[in-house]
């Protein structure tokens, strides 16, 4: 450790990225997107955007129209299996900034392409590669301290899938204590949906909402001024309710919080 | 038996707005849940143990057939009697012939999910055969006219207050507000029930094949007098809740007990091999067990979510779903509710008659963290959504679903086409504008979104999506610097 708490680790000279970035970051949060290529830029990776990615087509397997998700899962393994190719020999990994897309390409791809094992053999290639950001930060790239500064107290949402389908919970964590000037206090419920649940928050929005209020107490008594996730579903059905209600707590994903450097922040 | 279509979403949303209700499932599930929390983390390898149980469950129900006939020789040896129900009629039919040769008019009954499934108490009324619950949660519900709205809880959804004024206007008792009292009032009325019944109904929780044996899991002793005053007792349970042998049983009680109610072990645990012999001291002269079907070899039949059947009954799935804490049972519209209810309902009763139930669920996964057989709740509840959507079970929405099977085909097209993709994504950023509120969110969009801005703001669609945007940050980060 240096005095700046930085990790000097060298990294191997072409470690690369390619962006999984989700069509909700693309459409609707792109700084999301641009937070997570500098913060992988500061590391010294070299990362790259498959241009014709558009979704991983996890609404359609959500609701059960799997022949349109399948139609667009192997569109979407083509593309990144071709982009894999091109530096097979090198370090090459597929981050992604969201549990869900992470968990519908490595758990869920699996049963929707069950009866295709050509299908299946492409998926494994890639699946095998590719990584939820934080996941990828504090398990492959071994960094906690991404050299981050933000000040405000800031709560951690667990996304569900995250959670439960990758088994990720410490290393988010890791990554906000490891930031300067911050103060992190864990929520209660902290593991509990928030209501989101794709189409779930559509077809049945009383029970959803209800979910919500009490995520949106848990939050509020934490008393941060910052609510952190990992997954922009969330993020959007959280921040909808705070700013529906005028409740002055701001939502960020890990990715944007982790770009912040210097005096930035708030 | 025909049973109604179950109507989900009208039933949560009532039961969403009950703050009554709200109350009392926030108690009893975060009391059942800190419960089970502390008493799984007891036993060393708790999860081994959950591992072990699904092995076992696995292997017992892909060799069903086989462990069924080794049960029904083993409970004919050990003189008892074994009928064979296909449906919910059939069941009811035998049991109320064995009461009718018996010459039996009046029953009393516990523990059983598996009658209230087949609607005994009003068949058994209809042929003109008195039938007493005498579980406590179960009797009140019974007085109420009601369903269980908890796998071990029956009553939760009921108030101190419900149940006093429930008793004084049923049993002609004054008004009373001590829980202890209602019991005593309850206990009192059971007393001359359990004398005069000449058949005891029950559940059972496990059937060991390997000696016949029927075990009853209970708490409150009313299992162990139904099972053993009356003359006649016979037993009413679902072909799946087999155990093969006698030393599984260790394992599937811890597992049931701790993660029902937190207990190290229940009450009491009932033994039951066969009726009495001529050295018992009691216990009934005739011991009969209908195994039931109704919709069972169904699910065995579908290997994608056979899994269904590996579970226990301890209700710890409903405790975790954030779903079930805020719809209560009854929003399931049967007897079988929460997580378990969502997987198991559509397919006991048919897809058509529950086609919602599969998509009343965030997939969030906290039921499969706590099922102590490891059911895998999401990847069933998937299988179930596309079988819904394959027989176009929802036929009682024709027309939403015709725009929603058109709005995922129109979707797949344009998520297919990069550059349809992008045209499509600018061409809503203008068609969202007049939708934007001051905080820069959507607050009110027209149906269906509505639904979703009735109580939240949306997000606005960005003037540069990330695939614009990536070619500037490409330039800004030096293209190519280490290619
Ligand atoms: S599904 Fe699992 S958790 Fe739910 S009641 Fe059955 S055994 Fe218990």
């Amino acid at each position: 450790m240096n005095p700046y708490g930085l990790e000097l680790t060298v990294l191997r000279p072409a470690m690369r990225v390619y962006l999984f970035v989700t069509c909700l970051v693309d459409t609707f949060f792109p700084g999301v997107g641009e937070g997570m290529v500098r913060v992988l830029d500061r590391l010294g990776v070299d990362v790259e955007f498959p241009a014709a990615q558009t979704c991983c087509g996890q609404p359609a397997f959500n609701s059960g129209y799997r022949e349109d998700a399948q139609a667009v899962a192997e569109r979407f393994i083509s593309i990144f299996g071709n982009a894999l190719q091109e530096r097979r020999d090198e370090e090459t990994y597929i981050v992604c900034p969201s549990g869900s897309c992470t968990t519908m390409l490595k758990v869920f791809y699996k049963e929707l392409l069950s009866n295709s094992p050509i299908q299946l053999n492409k998926l494994a290639l890639i699946a095998n590669k590719t990584y939820e950001f934080s996941e990828f930060l504090v398990n492959v790239m071994k960094r906690a301290d991404v050299g981050a500064s933000y000040k405000g107290v800031v709560t951690y949402h667990d996304s569900c899938h995250l959670l439960r389908e990758l088994g990720v919970k410490d290393e988010p964590r890791r990554l906000i204590e490891a930031v300067r000037g911050i103060e992190f206090r864990e929520m209660e419920m902290h593991d509990a949906c928030c209501g989101f649940g794709g189409t779930f928050s559509v077809k049945f929005p009383r029970v959803s909402v209800s979910m919500l209020d009490e995520k949106i107490d848990c939050i509020i008594g934490s008393g941060a001024d910052t609510v952190i996730s990992s997954d922009m579903g969330c993020l959007m059905n959280i921040g909808g309710a705070l700013s529906r209600r005028k409740i002055p707590v701001r939502v960020m994903h890990l990715a944007e919080l982790l770009a912040h450097t210097g005096s930035e922040g708030d | 038996m025909t049973y109604e279509r179950i109507n989900f979403e009208t039933d949560s949303e009532r039961a969403v707005g009950d703050e009554k209700l709200q109350h009392a499932l926030v108690n009893v599930t975060n009391r059942f849940r800190s419960a089970r929390n502390k008493a799984s983390s007891e036993v060393p390898g708790w999860d081994e143990l959950r591992t072990l149980a699904r092995e076992i469950k696995k292997e017992t129900i892909e060799n069903l057939d086989r462990y069924l006939i080794m049960l029904e020789e083993n409970v004919k040896k050990a003189g008892g009697h074994v009928h064979w129900a296909k449906d919910g009629e059939e069941a009811c039919r035998i049991i109320i012939e064995i009461a009718r040769k018996n010459g039996v008019n009046s029953v009393v009954k516990s523990k059983s999910m598996a009658t209230e499934e087949v609607e005994l108490n009003s068949n058994l009324e209809r042929a003109g055969i008195r039938a007493v619950e005498t579980d406590l949660g179960e009797y009140i519900i019974q007085l109420a006219g009601e369903h269980p709205s908890h796998i071990i809880a029956p009553a939760v959804h009921k108030t101190k207050d419900d149940i006093s004024r429930l008793f004084s206007e049923k049993l002609g008792v004054p008004y009373m507000s001590d829980p202890a009292d209602l019991t005593k009032v309850a206990r009192e009325r059971m007393r001359s029930e359990f004398l005069s019944a000449g058949m005891g109904v029950s559940g059972a929780n496990f059937a060991v094949a390997e000696t016949g044996t029927i075990v009853i899991v209970e708490n409150e002793g009313n299992a162990r007098l139904t099972t053993t005053v009356p003359r006649i007792h016979a037993a009413l349970m679902g072909i799946e809740k087999i155990i093969p042998r006698y030393n599984d049983l260790s394992l599937f009680l811890t597992l049931l007990a701790r993660s029902a109610t937190g207990q190290k072990s229940s009450t009491y645990v009932s033994f039951i091999t066969g009726p009495r012999r001529e050295s018992d001291a009691d216990g009934p002269e005739e011991f009969h067990l209908v195994l039931l079907d109704n919709g069972r070899s169904g699910i065995l039949a579908n290997g994608e979510t056979r899994e269904s059947l590996y579970c226990i009954r301890c209700g710890a799935c409903l405790n975790n779903c954030p779903v079930y804490r805020k719809v209560g049972g009854h929003s399931y519209g049967w007897v079988y509710s929460g997580p378990i209810g969502a997987i198991i309902n559509p397919q006991l009763l048919g897809i058509d008659k529950a086609p919602e139930l599969p998509f009343a669920s965030s997939l969030c996964g906290a039921c499969r963290d706590v099922c102590p057989v490891k059911i895998d709740f999401p990847k069933v509840l998937l299988e179930l959504r596309h079988e819904v959507k394959e027989t176009k079970a929802e036929t009682g929405k024709g027309r939403e679903l015709f725009f929603e099977r058109l709005a995922f085909r129109l979707w797949r097209t344009i998520v297919t086409h990069e550059r349809l993709y992008g045209f499509f994504s600018s061409l809503m950023y203008y068609v969202q504008m007049p939708y934007r509120g001051e905080s820069g969110g959507l607050g009110s969009l027209p149906y269906p979104f509505s639904r979703w801005t009735r109580d939240r703001d949306f997000p606005a669609i960005a003037e540069i999506p990330f695939r614009e945007r990536w070619k500037e940050l490409r330039k800004e980060i030096g293209e190519g610097s280490t290619k």
